[in-house]
């Protein structure tokens, strides 16, 4: 694997929105081409290293491609767009879009993210060290299919709307979650380990999710079935099963119609 | 002889009333008396009497005050800081007409800035909403003549709409409502008891911020499932009680408001009052609407939504296409990130409305005020540009809050010299054209447009 570091050289006034920061733009270019490689701040086309010192070299394939970004890109905006192989370290904190509608690949960042960290995504791995802000793994605006494939594993913790509209994939909070996990989702599975204020599985038609921690607020639509073990990312436990939400829509199996399952870790 | 104008339109809350009478002075200058519209309206009408209402542009001086400059000056000052700046953003629209938020358009492209309208702070999760589940909604006619199970979710009409309940909502006799109020079933969704509650025959005073529980709770109902003893506070027998009432009515209309697009989940509880909407069809007729704040705020999401795709939040500063994302392009998340390095407020007053800090974060960069009269934004800005008002010195085509379009009219003869919103928006952007050496694109306006005929 051959690896290209990127070396924050100044702080954008406006964001810079560095959707060319990928393995697959990267991929069988000198270290100039990189750094001449578009962005935008506001109206102004940048291009990379007008924030970067590019060095190394870049595989011929962006699945032969590592970048690290040795810095701080709490300013940079669309890190990861859309890739499709390769990987991309971040060495401190990224800000909204990581690994947005990214397709494989891997993506670390070892500090915090924003908003929107795995927007629409289809497949590949991200994972956060420090906390992510809202919309983790959710869809675009209006589109009624979201994440459809892939693991985000976010460390800390995490706002609001987690997996909207999600299709499938896992997304995996560590630590807390405020409101809305998995709100209109037709499948995949999240998994919370902290605790949630409410509204777990809003209008949600299929998909899993797991509770370690508490919820505070249960949605009247969900109704406790039996009580199970599991194993939820290496945690054994006793969980309540609940299924809804069954204020929605359910599509029908063999005649008998098809639920979203809640499972929230049993009190001891 | 004072002039009697008749079907005159409100320019103030969204209900557009446009049954208004104005009685105005012999030279049409001066407001006398205004009929039919409620006290709001009939102050907004009267208050063009007043005789300090600026005639000139003011720019701020080194020293801190505000000194009057030409208009030419304005507009010279106003293409130049818009084309320096890396990301404008222009943003207002409440209280103004569709031809000047069309004419916005072209000075945003050209400028590359970020639109956004008031109902980045008000009706934006509606958007968001609509975006995700649609919107079957209806006219505020077919309310009158056909609702009888009338929802108001955290709004109160009684004092942000005051003749939305007499036009369309309770007290009117419709075609299938000739009983009027006697006829129709009132329910408040509301955590206080607002005049409004105060008329319902229903009251959900319910914990503030769940909403969305309680909207869950009458789903999961009418879908014949069990729900907890309590949801959101409300007994689980009032729950049954009000979806009953939803159930057998002939024609159900929900009305909601900021209580449901500015607490906690915000879109989404608007996006489940959509799904309620849709599931109350399979057992009677429903309908939903959102209470537009002002008069003409269903206008921007109309007119740019033709223009450029989206309704609100359009950033346009990628030159090759408009993206929207509320958010990242919402106004106030774009001032709190300082993602914006010049801001101009049309038409609404920023500086009363927004989020100190948010304030306090575009006051850093250029700050250009556009509004009829002086206002907190007007006082804080580099520069303030005064319009005629709409729907009292300027005419213009204006949305209700049921996006029907009505023409309103100009009851007075404008203030000499000063433009309209879509003059002035003219004249900056071919100031900015030629200040770029590039060609204006009129399209099909040009026949229509007033400047500079008008303005000497
Ligand atoms: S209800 Fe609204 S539109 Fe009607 S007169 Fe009053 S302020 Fe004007």
């Amino acid at each position: 694997m051959a690896t290209v570091t990127l070396k924050p050289t100044k702080t954008p006034t406006i964001m810079f929105e560095a959707f060319n920061i990928t393995p697959d733009a990267f991929a069988g270019k000198t270290p100039a081409q990189i750094a001449a490689l578009e962005g935008r701040e506001g109206k102004i086309k940048v291009t990379i290293g007008d924030f970067f010192e590019v060095s190394g070299s870049p595989g011929a394939t962006a699945a032969e491609t590592d970048i690290v970004i040795a810095g701080d890109c709490s300013r940079v905006k669309y890190i990861g767009n859309k890739m499709t192989a390769g990987s991309i370290t971040v060495n401190g904190n990224a800000d909204m879009y990581v690994g947005g509608w990214m397709k494989g690949g891997k993506i670390h960042v070892k500090g915090n993210v924003h908003s929107f960290c795995g927007i629409g995504m289809e497949g590949g791995d991200i994972l956060i060290d420090g906390k992510a802000e809202n919309y983790v793994g959710c869809a675009y605006r209006g589109d009624w299919r979201g994440m459809k494939d892939g693991t985000i594993r976010i460390k800390g913790s995490a706002g609001n709307d987690i997996g909207t509209f999600m299709l499938g994939g896992t997304i995996i909070i560590e630590n807390n979650a405020f409101i809305h996990v998995s709100t209109h989702a037709e499948g995949g599975t999240v998994i919370i380990k902290g605790d949630v204020e409410g509204r777990v599985g809003g209008q949600m038609v299929k998909g899993d999710i797991y509770i370690l921690g508490k919820v505070q607020y249960m949605l009247p639509g969900f109704k406790k079935i039996e009580v199970v073990e599991k194993e939820v990312d290496g945690v054994k436990g006793t969980f309540d099963h609940y299924i809804g939400d069954l204020g929605e829509r359910h599509p029908k199996s063999k005649g008998k119609e098809i639920f979203a399952n809640l499972y929230v870790k049993a009190a001891a | 002889m004072p002039k009697l104008i008749t079907q005159v339109g409100c320019p103030y809350c969204g209900s557009s009333c446009d049954d208004i009478e104005v009685l105005v002075s012999d030279d049409g200058k001066k407001v006398l008396e205004v009929h039919n519209a409620c006290t709001i309206g009939n102050n907004l009408f009267h208050h063009a009497n007043d005789s300090t209402r600026p005639m000139l542009p003011r720019k701020r001086q080194p020293d801190g005050s505000m000194k009057e400059i030409s208009y030419d000056e304005a507009v010279d000052y106003t293409a130049k800081t818009l084309l320096a700046a890396k990301k404008p953003l222009i943003f207002g629209f409440g209280s103004t007409n569709c031809e000047g938020m069309s004419a916005v358009g072209r000075v945003a492209e050209k400028a590359g800035a970020v639109l956004d309208n008031c109902a980045s702070i008000c009706h934006g999760p509606s958007f968001l909403a609509i975006f995700d589940n649609g919107y079957p909604s209806c006219t505020l006619g077919e309310v009158k003549n056909r609702a009888d199970c009338v929802v108001f979710w955290g709004c109160n009409p009684m004092h942000a709409h005051p003749r939305h309940t007499s036009r369309y909502s309770i007290f009117p006799r419709g075609f299938f409502t000739q009983k009027g109020q006697m006829q129709r079933t009132i329910i408040s969704v509301d955590p206080r008891v607002s005049d409004t509650a105060k008329l319902a025959d229903i009251h959900y005073m319910l914990n503030q911020g769940h909403d969305y529980e309680l909207f869950d709770a009458f789903r999961t109902v009418l879908r014949g499932h069990d729900i907890p003893d309590e949801v959101a506070g409300i007994k689980k027998e009032q729950i049954l009680q009000g979806a009953e009432a939803m159930k057998k009515a002939r024609f159900v209309m929900i009305f909601f408001g900021m209580g449901c697009t500015h607490t906690d989940g915000r879109n989404h509880n608007v996006d489940i009052a959509i799904s309620l909407t849709r599931d109350l069809n399979t057992h009677t007729k429903a309908s939903i609407m959102a209470m537009r704040g002002h008069y003409n705020i269903a206008g921007p999401g109309q007119v740019w939504s033709w223009q450029f795709g989206f309704p609100y939040c359009i950033d346009l500063s990628k030159g090759s296409h408009a993206h929207m994302n509320p958010g990242e392009t919402s106004s106030v998340d774009l001032a709190m990130r300082d993602e914006v390095d010049c801001f101009v407020n049309v038409g609404t007053d920023a500086g009363a409305h927004w989020p100190i800090d948010a304030v306090k974060h575009v006051k850093k960069h250029p700050f250009i005020t556009i509004d009829p009269n002086f206002c907190m934004a007007s006082e804080i800005s580099d520069l303030h540009i005064p319009v005629r008002i709409a729907g009292v010195d300027e005419g213009g085509v204006v949305y209700r809050m049921d996006n029907v379009p009505i023409q309103f009219k100009a009851v007075l003869k404008g203030l000499t010299g000063v433009p309209s919103d879509e003059e002035l928006f003219d004249m900056i952007y071919e100031r900015m054209c030629k200040l770029t050496l590039t060609e204006p694109i009129w399209l099909a306006a040009l026949e229509h447009r007033k400047y500079p005929s008008v303005v000497s």
